[in-house]
């Protein structure tokens, strides 16, 4: 990685915490190169337009991704109500055919508030940590979280409502999940209860479809209710400390969303179905500092906008893996 | 309202403080601020309102054996329900939202479907990944005057077998006869028939029946002149004991008796036949001699 594109990826890292992207300082000549030559070829690009202007958006990932996340919750289930013993217990904590699994945000949870960490709750974080960390972070978001995906149908609801004019996006502040991930860990310290457990709708989604549901069920209808009529994404953009959680286990994961900028038309499509648009912000016309740009930690991995991307300038990457094919 | 306030929650204008700001700007900025404070308003608030169960104690919860004294139970419990999965009796459930922070925590309703140790070796404390159900309390965890078992639980059906008990070290609660006026054997009288009626879901193992596999309660009705359920169907040796003796009408009654044995698994108030039982546990009672 060049040392631009590492100075941008401490930045996305603050990004992730909650700070504003800002303009880059310096761009690449390699990219200044191809920043120039869109800003002169404004006639050749326009027709390039013209010639995919009723490209359909691929669902391809999209579909891709429901059938994982559906899939894994649904082993899940299916390990309880058949008996096939694949994965057993919830999200929180399992086993998969025998090997512990623990969720790494309840296992810090209840870590903090217990303060003693058995041998099995040790192999358990120890495993999901690395499993994640190699595939990428909130790569669990958007991959296996039940919440995710009724946030994702949500989201369908605000924006049509939002078309009708019925109801208008309200922005809340990012930091916001910076500062429950704190107040939570310290809760948990300082009550010796797992507070933010007993209102974690993964927790609460993933059991009450293995165990059946309670009426735990409406703080996660709240939540979504929020949603729809007020706040777009609310809970996985401003509030989740498990998604901050697993952003920071996605630092340094191979797996990642790769910008490349020549054919880019800068058009924005990939910002519009974004859950965390302020990934994105180097395909702002100008805003990119090398000709390919990984994007930053806080980055789901939906693959939303590389569906939408009408000319494949964003796509899946794995590091090293090209170099070494 | 003056011209040069900066927005509070607008980072990026802020942070150029010279920059002037219009006034929608600022709107929006102070309208941001609001919202932001409401959701953490919301979160928070939605979060610690599981103090509110535990302050008013209203739940005390018959938790799986094993348990971690209350307090440490819920710091420890991940609430992931392994320990469901594992009971061949279905006797364990998971706590919904009345119980605060308790939600997802694993109970035991015994009057439904007491724990009867079918399993024999305890499944929910070996799935348990945490730690919250153990045979091994850490060291810097107090065992509450009362709470320790005099020996190692025997198990009557495993009573044939090399290592006929069970590494169960503290009990999770205590049987009472919360009832005598109801008592049939303090009556003086007999059962007969399905325990709980024929309706009743319940399961347990009969030994005589099949060692490893639990039937419906309803499936083994009983004929006995003188009712000595409790004390029939208690799951470990020497926990409860009838006491006879005869009333002023000189009928041959008996009492309930229990003793220091008992592990408070519910089996006696799950097969005890009034309604209500007439004996009960306490859950996370310690024993007082």
């Amino acid at each position: 990685m060049s040392k631009l594109l590492t100075r941008r990826y401490i930045d996305q890292i603050k990004v992730m915490f909650g700070k504003e992207p800002a303009k880059p300082t310096e761009i690449s000549p390699a990219a200044q190169k191809i920043h120039f030559y869109k800003k002169n070829n404004r006639d050749e690009i326009a027709e390039l337009k013209h010639q995919r202007a009723h490209e359909k958006p691929s669902h391809k990932w999209r579909n891709r991704r429901w059938a994982t996340l559906i899939l894994a919750n649904l082993l899940f289930v299916a390990s309880y109500w058949l008996d096939i013993q694949v994965l057993e217990g919830a999200l929180t904590a399992s086993r998969f055919v025998g090997f512990h699994m623990a969720d790494l945000n309840s296992a810090l949870q209840v870590m903090l508030a217990h303060k003693h960490i058995i041998t099995n709750l040790l192999i358990g974080t120890g495993t999901v940590l690395m499993l994640w960390a190699l595939l990428g972070g909130r790569t669990f978001c958007s991959w296996v979280c039940p919440y995710h995906l009724l946030a994702e149908w949500a989201e369908k609801a605000h924006l049509y409502l939002a078309k009708k004019k019925l109801v208008t996006d309200q922005p809340i502040d990012r930091r916001l999940r910076t500062v429950f991930w704190i107040v939570f860990a310290l809760l948990a310290v300082l009550t010796g209860y797992t507070v933010f457990e007993s209102i974690s709708p993964t927790g609460i989604l993933s059991r009450a479809l293995i165990y059946g549901a309670g009426l735990s069920v409406l703080w996660v209808a709240a939540l979504l209710v929020f949603e729809i009529f007020f706040s777009r994404r609310a809970w996985c953009r401003y509030a989740c400390p498990i998604g901050l959680t697993y952003g920071v286990v996605g630092i340094l994961s191979p797996v990642r969303i790769k910008y490349t900028l020549e054919g880019c038309f800068h058009e924005g499509d990939c910002r519009k179905v974004c859950l965390v648009p302020h990934v994105l912000d180097t395909v702002i016309k100008g805003r990119a500092i090398e000709p390919e740009v990984p994007l930053g930690p806080d980055c789901t991995r939906c693959g939303l906008c590389v569906d939408a991307c009408p000319t494949g300038s964003l796509s899946y990457d794995v590091k090293g893996l090209s170099r070494l094919l | 309202m003056s011209e040069t306030k900066k927005p509070p929650a607008a980072p990026a204008a802020s942070a150029k403080g010279s920059v002037p700001v219009s006034r929608e700007r600022q709107r929006q900025g102070r309208r941001k601020t609001l919202r932001t404070l409401l959701l953490t308003g919301g979160v928070l608030g939605a979060g610690l309102s599981g103090y509110l169960p535990l302050v008013y104690a209203r739940t005390s919860r018959l938790r799986p054996p094993g348990a971690l004294d209350e307090k440490a139970f819920l710091q420890s419990c991940i609430k992931c329900g392994q320990c469901v999965q594992v009971c061949p009796v279905d006797a364990i459930k998971l706590a919904d939202l009345v119980d605060g922070f308790g939600v997802g925590t694993p109970y035991i309703d015994a009057r439904a479907q007491a724990c009867d140790f079918s399993c024999d070796a305890v499944q929910c404390v070996l799935a348990c990944p945490t730690g919250s159900l153990t045979y091994h309390k850490p060291a810097f965890l107090p065992v509450r005057e009362g709470a320790a078992l005099p020996q190692k639980p025997t198990l009557i059906a495993k009573m044939n077998d090399p290592e006929p008990t069970l590494n169960l070290t503290e009990r999770m609660g205590v049987a009472r006869l919360a009832r005598p006026e109801s008592c049939l054997a303090m009556r003086g009288e007999g059962f007969k028939g399905q325990a709980r009626g024929a309706g009743f879901e319940g399961r347990m193992r009969y030994a005589a029946v099949d060692r490893w596999n639990p039937i419906r309660v309803a499936d083994h009705p009983y004929d006995l002149p003188l009712c000595d359920l409790c004390m029939r169907e208690c799951p470990i040796a020497g926990a409860i004991s009838l006491e006879k003796f005869t009333g002023a009408d000189g009928k041959v009654r008996a009492r309930p008796v229990v003793h220091e044995n008992c592990v408070g698994c519910g089996v006696c108030e799950m097969i005890c036949p009034t309604e209500a039982a007439s004996i009960t546990i306490v859950p996370r009672e310690v024993w007082q001699s």
